[in-house]
């Protein structure tokens, strides 16, 4: 049996470290509660070197020189941990859900697919230093004792079988403690300083006590406690089946209002979604962008009742508000809240980070949120990676990824809605069709064998439609058509030298937009030849129309 | 001998057969003595290919014998057979360009293209300028849609010109000059063309597309005259060596020398039709009997590179039938 530990130490600093890998080089502390009442909750070791300890007032921890300080954030400790789950599941379904900052997983058998512990143990720390966590990574024969090795010891480290007692044994007795999690905090004081009194210093110590005298003490709990020490205890871990969630958030001190730096906080993101998304071998086909917007709001003397300003560019994704009533009824400026949510649909399963940012950039660019930013929600629905398996005789296709951006690109020059595969509804209308998302993987697959040429195939007189319809002044004679002006364009114009029709075609008639219309081909000489178009009266208005022309 | 040594330039890329041998580009050797000369015609092929590796200064040049003769390109059908006769069909990798007045037969023979390299299960991109692609047309030429991207520039895009479009009442635009009318459809027309060559390079970029169409047959011909030929020099070099085909539909010639394969139609003389059954007991020309058969489509090949040397222009004609008028009858 074989069991690996991940721990991450002061966990809450890593969280906040993994949206900002900058603040890495310098002392950071995270300050918790309201103002002015806000004290240091966790430190990372740079500022624990330069002094600082957690329950320090901010006043005392802003005498620091070089100190950074960020606000505790739960939002980005519980993406922390779902990403710690994620590292985990990349190498084992069995894993313990132990701490926050703690997982256990089962590696027993998986020697054949990653290799000797002391490999999975690193691939472990590698693969969650990739998702933006340090961690230290300890394999042991059970799981108490690759917990206490992950918390004591720092970086990778590997316990034989039968060498717990000797390893563990130098460890401090906080460790110990630290472990426990079935313990209250003051009983932990309270043995720390039962243990402190009987001169006790590392587990060692403890594991070198009588059995006898400390049954005596201590009960089953200094039994328990020997035997952890001891690395002896023997447990069934209890595996946890972590949701398929991957959503990564982060809170803004101050309100961004350009797209370009949104653009870097939505790269880290992105980074961070889609290495999760790697560790669970999947990609994504949905991705949710959420923000969460400040909106001023300025109040008159005069008026009691706040008046909304207007956002602009506000889609159909937009959420409704959350108005909340101004905290102050004196003050000239108030802040409200509103949400701008954004769904990046794709047609395949992608997992590459730049392609997203730049689909997500030129979506913003298109529907801009309206108002600063605040706070920025990214969450992604996994879906089965693709197999991407080329062939030599499959016909050429642009790749998806590719084909997402250059479609992004050109819809950004022509308009939204002005590209697409064509879909022809079931009616005689004219213009009855639609255009939907143009994805020729799904035609691959719809056809799975390409059509065979038609040998004999011949051509089909082709008609060019004038979108809108050219209105045109007709002279009919005999009830035909013998005269045509076009003010539109004058090179529609002369005398009609042959003419077909009408075809009478309606329909729609129980619908506000019903149609019914005669058809004309009609020939006018021109001083290329002759040219052939299809005339059209609107039998509901009356009007001639030139639809189109054959070429 | 030493006339047909050609530099092979790493700057430049690999000498093209087709392009124009300037002096930049065939070097002398440096000292082309008398000597030297004789020394050259004394020797063998292989000698002087080991000369040639010996002498450093020599050393990038490569012997007209060893260029590399640039290989057939890989042939696409249109789907019309007299067209493929006439044509040997369209090449991939090149600019085709076919051009002709208004009801020519141009939208017919590039339906029939795309008809069949979808069919075929292609990837294709329509660059449609004028908004004109009619879809019904392309379901009788047996598209696949599923296989067509269409991109539809035009009046719903977005102006990209300086000049912002402030929209005017009915009543303000009624009493517009007409030289601020011709001036807002002058603005329109390279608005359109603008958005078509930015979104013929993201396709190209792009790449995997078996047929990429830009229509300009609606476009002006001033308007289309007028598109840089760098743009086309860019496209030709875009679809270079890949297996896309760049086919270009116009009323006047304008992608001039970077164009492969160049086709022209000639306008109708006469309207192809036939009177009905139900129609010919009368001897009389009764509209309603009568029925818009097609288009004579009658064609010039006027310039292919699939030939080392300038071909005659060829004739074809052929007729292309029209849809859906005879359910109707």
């Amino acid at each position: 049996m074989a069991f690996a530990c991940i721990f991450v130490p002061d966990f809450p600093v890593e969280a906040i470290l993994r949206a900002e890998p900058d603040l890495r080089s310098q002392a950071l502390a995270l300050l918790e509660g309201k103002p002015p009442q806000q004290k240091v909750f966790a430190i990372n070791e740079k500022a624990r070197c330069a002094g600082l300890d957690a329950g320090m007032t901010k006043l005392q921890a802003e005498a620091c020189p070089g100190l950074a300080l960020r606000c505790r954030s739960t939002a980005q400790e519980s993406a922390a941990h779902a990403a710690l789950l994620d590292c985990a599941q990349s190498f084992s379904p069995r894993v313990e859900d132990t701490a926050p900052d703690t997982v256990v997983l089962d590696i027993t058998g998986t020697e054949h697919l990653f290799g000797p512990p002391a490999k999975i143990a690193r691939d472990l720390a590698r693969r969650a230093s990739d998702l933006g966590l340090e961690a230290n990574v300890a394999v042991a024969s059970n799981p108490d004792a690759a917990m206490l090795a992950a918390r004591g010891y720092s970086g990778v480290s590997v316990i034989a079988s039968g060498e717990e007692e000797e390893r563990l044994g130098h460890l401090p007795l906080h460790v110990l403690l630290a472990c426990l999690s079935e313990i209250t905090p003051e009983r932990a004081a309270e043995l720390s300083d039962m243990f402190d009194r009987w001169g006790l210093r590392n587990l060692r110590s403890l594991t070198a006590l009588p059995a006898l005298a400390v049954s005596e003490r201590m009960g089953q709990e200094g039994l328990r406690l020997q035997k952890l020490s001891r690395g002896a205890v023997v447990r069934t871990l209890v595996p946890v089946d972590s949701p398929l969630i991957f959503e990564e958030s982060i809170e803004l001190e101050y309100p961004l209002i350009l797209l370009e730096p949104l653009a870097f906080l939505l790269g880290r993101l992105l980074d961070q979604v889609c290495s999760r998304l790697a560790s669970r071998a999947l990609a994504t086909q949905e991705l949710h962008l959420k923000l969460e917007l400040e909106t001023g709001i300025h109040l008159d003397e005069d008026q009691d009742s706040p008046q909304t300003p207007e956002i602009p560019d506000y889609n159909e994704d937009d959420e409704t508000e959350t108005g909340s009533p101004p905290p102050l009824q004196t003050a000239e400026h108030a802040t409200r809240v509103s949400f701008f949510s954004r769904t990046l649909r794709l047609p395949v399963a992608m997992l590459d980070a730049k392609v997203f940012l730049k689909l997500l950039q030129l979506d913003l660019k298109a529907h801009p949120p309206g108002a600063p930013i605040k706070k920025i929600w990214l969450s992604a629905q996994p879906a089965r990676a693709r197999a991407a398996q080329g062939g030599l005789f499959i016909p050429p296709s642009p790749e998806p990824e590719k084909l997402e951006l250059t479609m992004a690109r050109i819809a950004g020059i022509v308009g939204e809605g002005r590209l697409g595969s064509i879909e022809l509804l079931d009616t005689h209308r004219p213009e009855g069709f639609l255009l939907q998302h143009f994805n020729p993987i799904d035609a691959e697959r719809s056809n799975s064998k390409p059509v065979a040429q038609d040998s004999a195939a011949s051509a089909v007189t082709a008609l060019r439609i004038f979108r809108p319809a050219l209105r045109a002044t007709v002279t009919l004679r005999d009830g035909k058509p013998a005269h045509l002006a076009c003010l539109k364009k004058k090179e529609i114009s002369g005398d009609v030298i042959w003419q077909a029709g009408p075809w009478r075609s309606s329909g729609d008639w129980w619908e506000p937009y019903a149609w019914a219309r005669d058809e004309w081909d009609i020939a006018l000489q021109t001083s290329n030849g002759v040219v052939l178009y299809r005339l059209v009266r609107d039998l509901l208005s009356g009007q001639w129309l030139v639809e189109g022309t054959y070429d | 001998m030493f006339s047909s040594l050609v530099c092979d330039q790493p700057a430049t890329g690999r000498p093209e057969l087709f392009a124009p041998q300037s002096d930049a580009l065939v070097r002398k050797p440096p000292t082309a003595s008398p000597e030297l000369r004789k020394f050259a015609r004394g020797i063998s092929h292989a000698e002087l290919a080991k000369y040639l590796v010996r002498t450093p200064r020599l050393n990038q040049v490569t012997m007209a014998s060893r260029l590399e003769v640039r290989p057939d390109p890989e042939i696409v059908s249109v789907g019309i057979p007299e067209i493929d006769a006439l044509t040997g069909g369209l090449p991939r990798g090149s600019l085709t360009e076919i051009y002709g007045p208004a009801s020519s037969g141009r939208t017919t023979i590039l339906m029939s293209a795309l008809a069949a390299a979808t069919r075929r299960g292609e990837a294709c991109a329509l660059v449609d300028v004028n908004d004109a692609f009619d879809p019904k047309s392309a379901l009788a030429a047996g598209m696949n849609f599923q296989n067509l991207l269409w991109v539809r520039c035009g009046s719903d895009g977005r102006i990209t010109s300086n000049k912002r479009k402030v929209p005017r009442s009915r009543s303000s635009s009624f009493f517009l000059k007409a030289g601020e009318k011709q001036k807002e459809e002058t603005q329109h027309e390279w608005a359109q063309l603008e958005q078509a060559i930015k979104t013929i390079d993201l396709l190209l970029q792009s790449g995997g597309f078996g047929i990429v169409v830009i229509d300009l047959s609606a476009v002006p011909k001033q308007f289309a005259r007028r598109i840089p030929l760098t743009s086309w020099f860019r496209f030709r070099r875009a679809v270079e060596n890949t297996p896309t085909l760049l086919l270009l539909l116009g009323q006047t010639p304008c992608a001039r020398t970077c164009a492969s394969l160049v086709l022209r139609l000639d306008g109708q003389d006469t309207v192809m039709h036939k009177v009905s059954a139900a129609g010919s007991p009368l001897r009389i020309a009764i509209s309603h009997a009568q029925l818009f058969e097609g288009l004579h489509l009658r064609m010039e090949l006027q310039r292919t590179r699939m030939e080392r040397k300038p071909v005659q222009s060829v004739n074809s004609a052929l007729s292309a039938k029209a849809f859906g008028r005879d359910e109707k009858l």
